[in-house]
């Protein structure tokens, strides 16, 4: 069940300790996008095998959704293959936050700033 | 069906006014108590700024901004609601398409047509667009009873970047069809840009249909405040636009040397847009849909049918366009014989009877009909044939006095 407090425990830890965060070196997919917003910037890599994600990390600064979310999503790219992860929707990104943005526009934005980048990592 | 008395019950300035006969709505419509509150009630609950706040009315202004995008985007039928744009009215439409699309892509020697029947706010970019890029400008002409020179249209198609036009005339009163017209522009390899200032407001309207790749209207003539204005763009076209206006909110990324510009629309809405506006835009579709477009359109048929009959009793009163209500939006431009349409209106006023007289911003239409000027009794959904009687007897006593 989704809720609408934001600032849980697990937001917080992920803040201070991202996950998968880092560079990839000679990753095969790479964008940096900048939050319209707050002017939040995250960079992200993939490494592809197969077909396959095999790595995926991200860097930049932002606030604790924006790490958290790109800290959890950076986690579900890997394993899943190119097609898969071009059909990746807005309310499946949203889930993995397990939190209600729906009456926070803005906020949503910082959470699907990962998945815009994805985006635009698979564009270029 | 559309129960006038009703509706009108709605409209608080017919409470102010409750002998007024308001036949200007394709100037400017009434408003609904609906619209007004939904106004008032933004200011009043959660007036924020748009798009960057955190706080709670900051993310219900946000919230309610963009929930207007989508219900716009489903009152339009747009594939998304990235392709519905915010603009100030109609005119600030076509500038945006003249600007971003057109002043990137319209080369020297590109033809770029509209139409004889065109508002200025239509006619006037397309000019100066061709002016300004060296592209040929050409003007496809109508026939007598106003519809446009078949011959004229493909022969001015031929080779064309650009062909503007209205989905329905605001003196002619014509409603043309739109969606043949987009495929003739699609089939000679041009873009179609329309204007739906007065057709949005009166009839269904589905853009994929249509087969449009751009098309402007503005909420003013369709219940919503003054600054609510609509560009509908098709998403490929918009991502390969230039910005119109630059500077805040169409930002992502700015440096001291360069700016990346933000998404499809917000790339397009620079600087505080006009919240209250499109809040209110979202009441008056709300309210619109209640009734349906469809039923809109009925109604609006029936009062000019029977437009048509009374004004025919008018001796020396001369129809512009269609003798017929069923090709027509709703609105019925007239001359007066004897009487220059400035003291039909003046007269009209008298007794209390709201119409437009002059050139009805379309200056190169009136050339071509040879008059300068015409008399034009407009409708909405709050109308009632009595109004159009009390319009028949003031014409009446208007014939009486110049004889």
């Amino acid at each position: 069940m989704a809720t609408d407090d934001v600032y849980q425990e697990f937001i917080i830890e992920l803040y201070k300790n991202p996950l998968n965060f880092g560079k990839i070196d000679n990753a095969d997919y790479r964008a940096e996008i900048y939050n319209a917003t707050c002017g939040d910037m995250i960079e992200i890599y993939l490494k592809v095998q197969g077909g396959a994600v095999i790595e995926a990390k991200f860097m930049g600064k932002g606030c604790a959704i924006s790490q958290a979310s790109a800290s959890l999503f950076m986690g579900y790219l890997k394993g899943k293959t190119l097609d898969d992860i071009r059909k990746i929707r807005k309310e499946e990104a949203l889930a993995l936050l397990k939190i209600d943005l729906s009456k926070n526009p803005t906020r949503m934005k910082c959470a699907l700033l990962p998945l815009d980048a994805l985006r635009k990592a698979l564009k270029s | 069906m559309i129960d006038a008395e009703r509706i009108r019950k709605d409209f608080p300035i017919f409470q102010a006014h409750p002998r007024m006969v308001y036949l200007d709505s394709a100037a400017t419509s009434q408003r609904p108590a609906a619209v007004i509150d939904a106004v008032s009630n933004f200011y009043r609950k959660y007036n924020a700024n748009v798009a960057r706040g955190l706080y709670k009315i900051a993310e219900e202004a946000t919230l309610g901004y963009e929930n207007v995008r989508k219900k716009t985007q489903m009152f339009i039928k747009a594939r998304s609601d990235a392709e519905i744009i915010f603009t100030k009215n109609s005119t600030e439409g076509a500038n945006l398409v003249m600007r971003g699309w057109g002043a990137k892509f319209i080369r020297k020697g590109d033809k770029i047509v509209t139409t004889l029947m065109e508002h200025h706010s239509d006619f006037v970019p397309w000019q100066q667009l061709a002016k300004m890029s060296g592209a040929k400008f050409e003007v496809v002409g109508l026939d007598d009873d106003g519809a446009l020179d078949q011959d004229d249209l493909g022969r001015k198609l031929k080779g064309a970047k650009l062909f503007a036009f209205s989905s329905a005339s605001n003196v002619l009163g014509i409603r043309y069809d739109a969606k043949a017209l987009c495929a003739l522009a699609r089939e000679a390899g041009a873009l179609s840009v329309v204007d739906g200032a007065q057709s949005v407001p009166s009839m269904p309207t589905d853009v994929k249909a249509m087969g449009c790749d751009f098309l402007f209207f503005s909420g003013h003539k369709m219940l919503a405040p003054f600054g609510s204005g609509v560009l509908y763009g098709r998403e490929e076209l918009l991502e390969k636009m230039d910005p119109f206006l630059y500077g805040s909110s169409m930002i992502r990324m700015v440096t001291k040397e360069r700016t990346q510009w933000n998404d499809v629309p917000h790339k397009f809405e620079a600087g505080t847009p006009i919240v209250d506006a499109v809040v209110g835009l979202g009441a008056a579709i709300d309210y619109l849909e209640g009734l349906g477009m469809g039923e809109v359109q009925k109604h609006e048929e029936m009062l000019i049918a029977y437009m048509l009959k009374r004004l025919g009793e008018v001796r020396g009163l001369d129809i512009i366009g269609p003798q017929s209500a069923s090709a027509r939006t709703g609105l019925v431009a007239f001359s007066l014989e004897g009487v220059h349409p400035h003291d039909v209106s003046a007269m009209l006023a008298e007794d209390d009877i709201c119409v437009r007289s002059g050139h009805h911003c379309a200056m190169p239409l009136h050339g071509h009909l040879g008059i300068p000027a015409s008399t034009r009794a407009s409708v909405y959904i709050y109308n009632r044939k009595e109004d159009i009687d009390a319009l028949a007897a003031s014409l009446q006593k208007v014939r009486k006095v110049f004889g």
